[in-house]
């Protein structure tokens, strides 16, 4: 069992439940064995896998963002609205969103402030921006970003091949580069990394940043799917965000993450909801069904957890 | 087993003199994206009352109803993906967002599915829509009161959320029908939030600051009865107020009527569009040429139809109507 080190069990069990859910999936309604089929099935996850992933860089520093979907559904409103007529403008807009996500990263570390009070706070200042900037549901999404994400591939759907991708810019990102060691270091052990002489505001800031930076994909490829925005179109992301960064085997505190994990947690989310669907579950149960998969699949990984710590200890 | 066969494509031969049969094969989906309350859940149990027997009739080979868990754009686009994949043939749709959900009705339209929106409508020009018109339902009601009160006077009006689009829609109806009508001017405005309780309190607030000679009360429905009663604690006679076919309004009203001749109408949407909906949805799969747009026909109860419209009305619910097929067609010829 020497391969299974602890990243890799940490990876397994999502996996294997996404893996399990496909079947169950492609068992219930065949159709969607097909290229089209599986398009359907996962496009709206690629939105929810970059919200996941800015969540999880959040959740790397031992913060939590509890803005995540207001500020996707504020950035939908940017992008249909002056994305579209103004680019320029809209790109600045959004640059500057990024650059407020930083500043929030400076405020909470050094006036050390609980993340989650400063991030309720901001999530009402993005819905009412999102609110003044389209008072009723409108607006057009910009032609290239419709065209990128109802692009058909060769072979494998654009949906599988975003998905793919941004897995493996966030495992570079996180995993295999020396920003990545830094920040999963401040949340592992803020003091030591700052004793190694790196500066810890600045890798909050940097992390909130790209947090932003992510966000603002999805909040993009949002409106790239749904060709037009609503000041409440994602409100839905935050809680999402959060259960797929737990479902993929990230933990709210230490830094202890995965990005591979965490689009597998939000693909596995996803298909969740169509395999309930699929049961023709009354929707009364739903939420309560979907509550349980959540919960077994934690489960699964706990026990595994603990063989894992028990094995060690010999 | 053979005998019933026969027996059945008799009888839906029999039960239907237009081409109806070329559309047993076909599948019908209701995709809603709210049941929290009351005309919500009417809406859902004329669409199992009416659908029921159509699929039985073998008019449709299914007519199965969706809600989304939580009422968000997000999810309803994900099982609007849904029902793609299932292969239905129609989807009828009562949307969470007008626009938000245009990228997924996009894609049904490619997977060469009908859709029908109707309530919560969406923009995606491929959608057919049956839209209420919400600016002429607030016009109704001043038409009404130019002949209940010809000599006019002070208007009260209760409005419905702010910020939503059917509260803007009603009460610009509302003022347009005023503003051709000088005999009436409105003296106040309040937001009942379509709920009993929250116009009760509103009315009440602002009604010291009122003259004394209101003559009448435009509404948006689910506010009649809160201002009857602010109106009543404040020991103000009653003004002629419209009501918006809840079942406490319509009951109130017949208390009024018995006991001193009280005059008014009552003007909603009824749930119950959700049918027309389904048979719309049949007659486009049935090859019928349907225009894009069409428009619901208001419900409206008069002082000679209160008591049948009560009696049918179940306490705490919203009176309702089902539509059959001759009414659709009569919807769909209206809008040619």
């Amino acid at each position: 069992m020497k391969w299974l080190t602890a990243e890799r069990l940490r990876l397994l069990v999502p996996a294997l439940s996404l893996v399990v859910l496909l079947a169950a999936v492609f068992y219930l309604q065949p159709r969607t064995m097909s290229y089209t089929g599986l398009n359907l099935l996962f496009n709206l996850a690629v939105p929810i896998a970059l919200a996941t992933i800015a969540q999880m860089l959040i959740m790397t520093v031992n913060d939590l963002d509890l803005s995540m979907g207001t500020f996707v559904s504020f950035v939908a409103c940017v992008t249909a609205t002056f994305l579209q007529t103004d680019p320029l403008t809209g790109a600045l807009i959004l640059v500057g969103c990024i650059a407020v996500y930083a500043g929030l990263g400076v405020i909470i570390h050094l006036r050390n402030l609980p993340s989650i009070v400063v991030t309720l706070g901001m999530s009402f200042v993005w819905s009412g921006l999102a609110v003044l900037l389209l008072p009723a549901p409108g607006g057009v999404a910009p032609d290239w970003i419709r065209w990128l994400m109802t692009s058909k591939p060769p072979l494998v759907p654009m949906a599988i091949v975003a998905s793919v991708l941004i897995a493996v810019i966030a495992h570079f990102l996180v995993m295999r580069s020396a920003f990545g060691v830094v920040i999963r270091g401040v949340g592992g052990n803020e003091r030591s990394v700052a004793r190694a002489g790196w500066s810890v505001v600045r890798a909050r800031a940097a992390t909130y940043a790209l947090a932003g930076f992510f966000a603002v994909l999805s909040g993009i490829c949002l409106v790239g799917l749904t060709t037009s925005a609503d000041a409440n179109i994602a409100l839905r992301y935050t809680l999402l965000s959060i259960a797929g960064v737990i479902l993929g085997g990230g933990e709210f505190v230490g830094g202890r993450v995965s990005p591979i994990g965490a689009v597998i947690g939000a693909l596995t989310l996803t298909l969740a909801a169509s395999f309930l669907s699929f049961l023709k579950i009354p929707p009364d149960w739903q939420i309560g069904a979907q509550g349980a998969i959540l919960i077994i699949v934690l489960a699964l990984r706990l026990i595994l957890n603990r063989r894992e710590s028990v094995e060690k200890a010999k | 087993m053979k005998k019933a066969l026969v027996l059945s494509t008799l009888a839906v031969l029999l039960a239907s003199s237009t081409a109806l049969a070329d559309t047993s094969g076909k599948r019908i989906a209701l995709s809603n994206n709210y049941a929290g309350n009351s005309w919500r859940q009417a809406m859902l149990e004329s669409w199992a009352k009416v659908t029921g027997p159509a699929a039985e009739q073998g008019i449709v080979a299914a007519a199965d109803a969706f809600t989304t868990a939580e009422n968000q754009a997000t999810e309803q686009a994900a099982q609007i993906q849904n029902l793609i994949l299932q292969g239905y043939d129609a989807i009828v749709l009562n949307a969470a967002s007008p626009t938000a959900l245009n990228g997924a009705v996009k894609e049904a339209c490619d997977a060469g599915i009908v859709v029908v929106s109707f309530d919560g409508i969406v923009t995606e020009p491929c959608a057919y829509r049956i839209a209420v018109d919400f600016a002429a339902m607030g016009k109704a009601e001043v038409d009404y009161l130019k002949e209940a009160l010809p000599e006019g006077g002070k208007l009260l009006e209760i409005r419905g959320l702010a910020g939503v689009f059917v509260d803007d829609e009603i009460s610009k109806g509302i003022h347009e029908g005023v503003a051709e009508n000088p005999q009436f001017e409105i003296v106040g405005s309040v937001h009942g939030d379509w709920a009993q309780d929250v116009a009760q309190k509103a009315v009440a607030g602002i009604l010291p600051s009122l003259p004394s000679d209101i003559v009448g009360v435009v509404t948006q429905g689910g506010d009649g009865y809160g201002a009857a009663q602010a109106f009543a604690a404040a020991g103000r006679p009653t003004p002629l107020i419209i009501m918006g076919n809840r079942q406490d309004e319509l009951a109130w009203w017949k208390e009024q009527k018995d006991a001193s001749g009280y005059k008014t109408m009552s003007v909603s949407i009824a749930p119950g569009v959700s049918t027309l909906a389904f048979w719309v949805a049949q007659q486009i799969l049935d090859g019928q040429k349907v225009p894009q747009d069409l428009v619901v026909p208001f419900l409206r109860i008069d002082q000679d139809n209160l008591e049948a419209s009560l009696e049918s009305t179940p306490a705490g619910g919203v009176a309702n109507v089902e539509y059959s097929l001759e009414d659709a067609k009569k919807v769909i010829a209206e809008a040619m």
